[in-house]
């Protein structure tokens, strides 16, 4: 069975030099497409990836990224729409890359798609009743 | 056919007025025609919701025991600095004031996350605001130091007073520089990357009167979710703007000051902003009943996003230089379907103006005539119309001469 999950990594400072990325690859063949990426030598890095293959696969990679040391945190709640602040303006259309927000044609609201969302975070300033909340 | 305001009142007081939004307006008369139409409709319901910076709201927060002279002195509410340069225990709050310790674009683009709309946003919801003062101290208001709370219901007076509101049209703001600009339009990105609009179209309050032969000094009005006034005409009120064959401006118009009393308002249509590398604001819910006293009124109304013209303005030269030029005009409609085209390329294009909550408010206005609960009023002065001459002017620098 195949799995594909969206997860957060957070590196301590000393394997920011390591290539676990590559490792996940190659040992354990799960395929990856990065979302968001803040490493640099010597500090915490911060990685948002979606990870995808087998589940045993999946799993082992899983393992080896724990035994590494790296912190692992789920990403199903990531970018959020507080829907009490939305005034459905429209700003977040043409800011999001992914074209995760788009228009309700009949009534105009703006709906956004989650499953689109790559975590970018460029909607959450850009939004002006600060509607957009990006969660890790 | 012509009908006064005493007429449509009458009816509303019984129950019978016939009331439609101005988007329901423009089938019905493209049905009926714009003979029948008239004669069946009294009032068509109009709305708009965007973010307007000229907004903000005076406040008597009663006197302190020993008292305190505000006025002059420096007063804060949550951070946010509001003038004192009035009566002893007056104050104003504007929507675009900002924390002293904002630390504004020093960090570009700066976020804004808090300032004056924020502030009337959470005093409209009944949150408790804090207040610090100081003031020099005098015989009769000796007190020099003030820290409480306070709260909308507890003070004497909340008085919303925006002297610019309800945009008669507005800008369509591009971006053709190859950088990224943060601006009150939003965040344009560079060689036209986006397309960012202000505007209710169709349903927009001065678009569908666009000569001000009904709205005036005094018009009653949905102001944030409340009852508020047209108080005068606002400022850069521009009756005598390019305008189309259907009399609609091409150019940004006329405007409204609006007053009303803030107790009485809702939170949902009063909206702290944040415009990120430009500043904090307020985003109002305005809501103008037109009262259907003529054809000629009732086809004015009936005004569609096909016959509202807006100029493109490039907000990375022309804008901040102050040059005329535009990059053409493209109308509400093509806005609307999520591209215009500039310059030969698909702009996407993004709105600030809130569609769905103008509609609402058109709706709700729509919904209190009908219950009775709404009267219309006479205005007790015309707005300044295009006989008036008034233009808006730039300011002409002098240099000082000692």
């Amino acid at each position: 069975m195949n799995v594909s999950r969206r997860i957060v990594l957070h590196f301590p400072p000393n394997i920011t030099g390591q290539p676990v990325v590559y490792r996940l690859v190659k040992d354990f063949g799960l395929t990856f497409n990065i979302l968001k990426a803040s490493v640099s030598p010597g500090q915490e890095g911060l990685l948002v990836m979606e990870l995808s293959g087998k589940q045993e696969n999946y799993d082992k990679g899983i393992q080896y990224l724990t035994e590494t040391g790296v912190e692992i945190q789920s990403l199903s709640q990531d970018v959020v729409r507080d829907e009490s602040r939305c005034t459905h303006c429209g700003a977040c259309i043409t800011i999001c890359p992914a074209e995760a927000f788009f228009l309700e044609p009949k009534t105009r609201e703006v709906l956004f798609d989650h499953n689109k969302c790559v975590v970018c975070g460029l909607c959450v300033k850009a939004c002006p009743p600060r509607a957009m909340i990006l969660y890790f | 056919m012509a009908k006064t305001i005493a007429e449509i009142n009458e009816k509303i007081r019984k129950g019978k007025a016939v009331v439609v939004t101005a988007e329901e307006v423009i089938n019905i008369a493209k049905e009926k025609g714009v003979s029948r139409a008239a004669e069946e409709i009294d009032v068509v319901t109009t709305g708009t919701f965007s973010p307007m910076c000229g907004s903000g709201a005076f406040f008597n927060v009663g006197h302190s025991r020993p008292r305190i002279k505000l006025g002059g002195g420096k007063v804060y509410l949550n951070d946010v600095p509001v003038y004192t340069g009035t009566a002893a225990v007056d104050i104003f709050l504007g929507a675009t004031a900002l924390p002293d310790d904002d630390p504004r674009n020093k960090f570009y683009p700066g976020e804004f996350n808090y300032g004056g709309g924020h502030v009337i946003e959470e005093l409209v919801a009944g949150k408790d605001i804090i207040l610090t003062a100081t003031a020099f101290g005098t015989d009769c208001y000796p007190r020099k130091k003030l820290e409480t709370l306070i709260n909308i219901k507890d003070i004497n007076e909340a008085i919303l007073f925006n002297l610019r509101n309800a945009y008669q049209n507005y800008n369509v703001a591009v971006n053709i520089s190859n950088k990224v600009i943060y601006t009150y339009m939003g965040v344009l990105k560079p060689n036209l990357g986006n397309a960012d609009y202000s505007t209710a179209g169709q349903l927009s309050p001065l678009l569908n009167d666009p000569y001000y032969k009904t709205i005036g000094v005094g018009t009653k009005i949905f102001l944030g979710g409340g009852i508020g006034y047209v108080a005068w005409h606002g400022t850069q009120h521009n009756p005598t703007a390019l305008r189309g064959d259907n009399g609609v401006p091409r150019r940004g118009a006329g405007t409204l000051a609006v007053i009303g009393d803030l107790k009485q308002m809702k939170p949902e249509w009063l909206v702290g902003t944040s415009m990120l590398g430009y500043g904090c604001t307020l985003t109002v819910g305005i809501g103008v009943p037109i009262p259907i006293l003529s054809e000629e009124i009732l086809r004015y109304t009936t005004v569609s996003d096909a016959g509202i013209l807006a100029p493109v303005v490039d907000y990375s030269e022309a804008y901040p230089q102050m040059k005329p030029d535009i990059l053409g005009e493209v109308s509400c409609a093509e806005l609307k379907s999520g591209f215009i085209k500039i310059q030969g390329k698909d702009v996407p294009t993004a709105s600030l103006s809130s569609y769905p909550k103008a509609m609402e408010i058109a709706s709700i206005l729509k919904k209190w005539i009908e219950k009775g609960e709404f009267l219309l009023t006479e205005p007790v002065a015309p707005l300044p119309g295009v006989e008036s001459g008034i233009t808006f002017k730039p300011l002409k620098e002098r240099p000082i001469v000692e």
